[in-house]
């Protein structure tokens, strides 16, 4: 089962070694925050996703097991 | 006829507030409050969320309903944050039995145990208007109690709703939970702007098959319509949903020529004039073109005004509106006002408008809210509309005769 990569954006200092770590799927804008190329993770990343959640100073990064859950009611 | 009066019908608005015994004499009262019936009207009936997001009003009741058990709360929202806008207090000042009436009928739809009227702290006549609604009706079924919602674009957003009544921040959270999930003091909450529930008690009375007799393109009823800019009477309108920008605007009338449209307010877009006059004034329709009803606010830009001076103003706005929380949009939305204001006095750089566009790109979805959402689709619909004039400024010329003009 894939799983999927999400940022809490609140949290979300910009330390940016999420992109270090996973430079397949995160690159960072002009300021250092994260910008998520894809959030499904394919296999053959799951250990490096892995890592960078671990190693996020702030705990803004997630992996959720699954792929991408359908958007509930909004504002 | 661009005009279908259902919200607006009844008495003449310069009259205020309607009365209660003119409300009921007028529309009869409301049906019995059964909680599968109500919300299966309101389903059928199509309804759509008229705060800004468009989303279908039955689906959100119903999913409060679920998780209720008899403790949701209803957030009637009246907060009104975006400038342009006047058609919530409006509403709530010359109609505040019918929000009344549709905060009833969700409340015993999701089964709330309380009503919250949360309210623009800038708009007196419809607090007013409410707090006397209220005591006429006397003792209902449901407590309603109102909160003055501060001053702020970002206040109205439904989970910052949600963290200023339970702990006095008007600040976006993140999410899940959503607030139809875990919303106040933890409970199911729903949150509907006030022309939505308005429409709800038209629906229970009248049901859905009769909703559904208006809306000429995709999606059915009539909305509300903010018109402002370059119109000889600014003010807000009913239309029935599908007409035309253009026959909005002649019911205002044109104060001078038009250069180009603001459709859906400050997260909208701009539309060049000619292009925005055959617009279907459709949420559905407006979305499959990239374009958002947002909260029905129109307004004109006239030819002779600086679109890229007038963009530079709204992204200013937008910025200084940032809850500041994620970085994206505090930085982002920030550098983008600061350049298209650069651009807008005849200070540009080579490389403003290729950055401009490149940041457009990057805000989306990168927010706890959709702010940077609504500023970026508004910068990318400038830099289309307007793009031989963002060029010319980025060589520091304006072809244009007036440069400083505000929107609003």
């Amino acid at each position: 089962m894939a799983s999927t990569v999400r940022i809490d954006r609140i949290r979300c200092q910009g330390h940016g070694l999420c992109a270090e770590l996973l430079p397949e799927l995160i690159e960072l804008d002009d300021w250092g925050y994260p910008i998520l190329r894809r959030e499904d993770v394919p296999e053959a990343l799951e250990a490096h996703a892995r890592r960078a959640v671990a190693v996020c100073p702030v705990l803004a990064l997630r992996l959720e097991r699954g792929p991408r859950r359908t958007p509930p009611p909004a504002a | 006829m661009n005009t279908a009066l259902r919200l607006l019908d009844g008495p003449d608005g310069e009259a205020g507030a309607e009365s209660l015994t003119s409300h009921q004499l007028r529309l009869g009262t409301l049906p019995p409050p059964e909680p599968a019936w109500l919300i299966d009207a309101v389903e059928r009936s199509g309804l759509l969320g008229r705060g800004g997001a468009a989303f279908p009003a039955g689906r959100k009741w119903r999913s409060v309903a679920e998780r209720s058990a008899g403790r949701a709360v209803v957030v009637v929202n009246g907060a009104e944050g975006e400038p342009l806008s006047g058609k919530d207090r409006t509403l709530m000042a010359i109609r505040p039995h019918l929000v009344l009436d549709g905060a009833e009928v969700a409340a015993a739809a999701v089964r709330a145990r309380e009503v919250l009227l949360y309210v623009g702290t800038e708009y007196p006549a419809a607090r007013s208007a409410l707090m006397r609604a209220t005591a006429e009706r006397g003792a209902g079924r449901v407590p309603m109690t109102l909160v003055e919602a501060p001053t702020g674009y970002v206040s109205g957003e439904e989970s910052a709703a949600v963290q200023y009544i339970d702990r006095g921040l008007a600040l976006p959270t993140t999410t899940p939970p959503r607030p139809f999930e875990r919303g106040v003091g933890g409970r199911p909450t729903l949150i509907q702007n006030v022309e939505t529930l308005a429409a709800s008690a038209l629906i229970a009375r009248f049901g859905p098959g009769w909703y559904r007799g208006a809306g000429r393109d995709l999606s059915p009823g009539t909305a509300l319509v903010s018109l402002s800019g370059a119109v000889a009477r600014p003010g807000v309108i009913e239309v029935e949903l599908g007409s035309t920008v253009g026959e909005a605007v002649s019911t205002a009338g044109l104060s001078e020529a038009p250069g180009a449209v603001l459709v859906g307010g400050y997260a909208g877009a701009w539309v060049p004039a000619d292009a925005a006059w055959d617009l279907s004034l459709d949420p559905v329709r407006l979305r499959r073109e990239g374009l958002a009803m947002g909260c029905g606010v129109i307004s004109v830009l006239p030819a002779s005004t600086c679109p890229v001076q007038a963009t530079a103003e709204i992204l200013s706005f937008m910025a200084g509106a940032s809850a500041g929380q994620c970085g994206p949009c505090r930085f982002g939305l920030g550098a983008a006002a600061e350049t298209a204001s650069r651009l807008a006095r005849g200070a540009g750089v080579a490389g403003d408008v290729d950055r401009l566009r490149r940041w457009c790109g990057q805000l989306p979805g990168r927010g706890a809210c959709g702010h940077p959402d609504g500023a970026a689709r508004l910068l990318g619909s400038a830099l289309s509309a307007f793009a031989e004039e963002f060029r010319l400024h980025e060589e520091r010329r304006c072809g244009s005769t007036r440069r400083s003009e505000r929107v609003a």
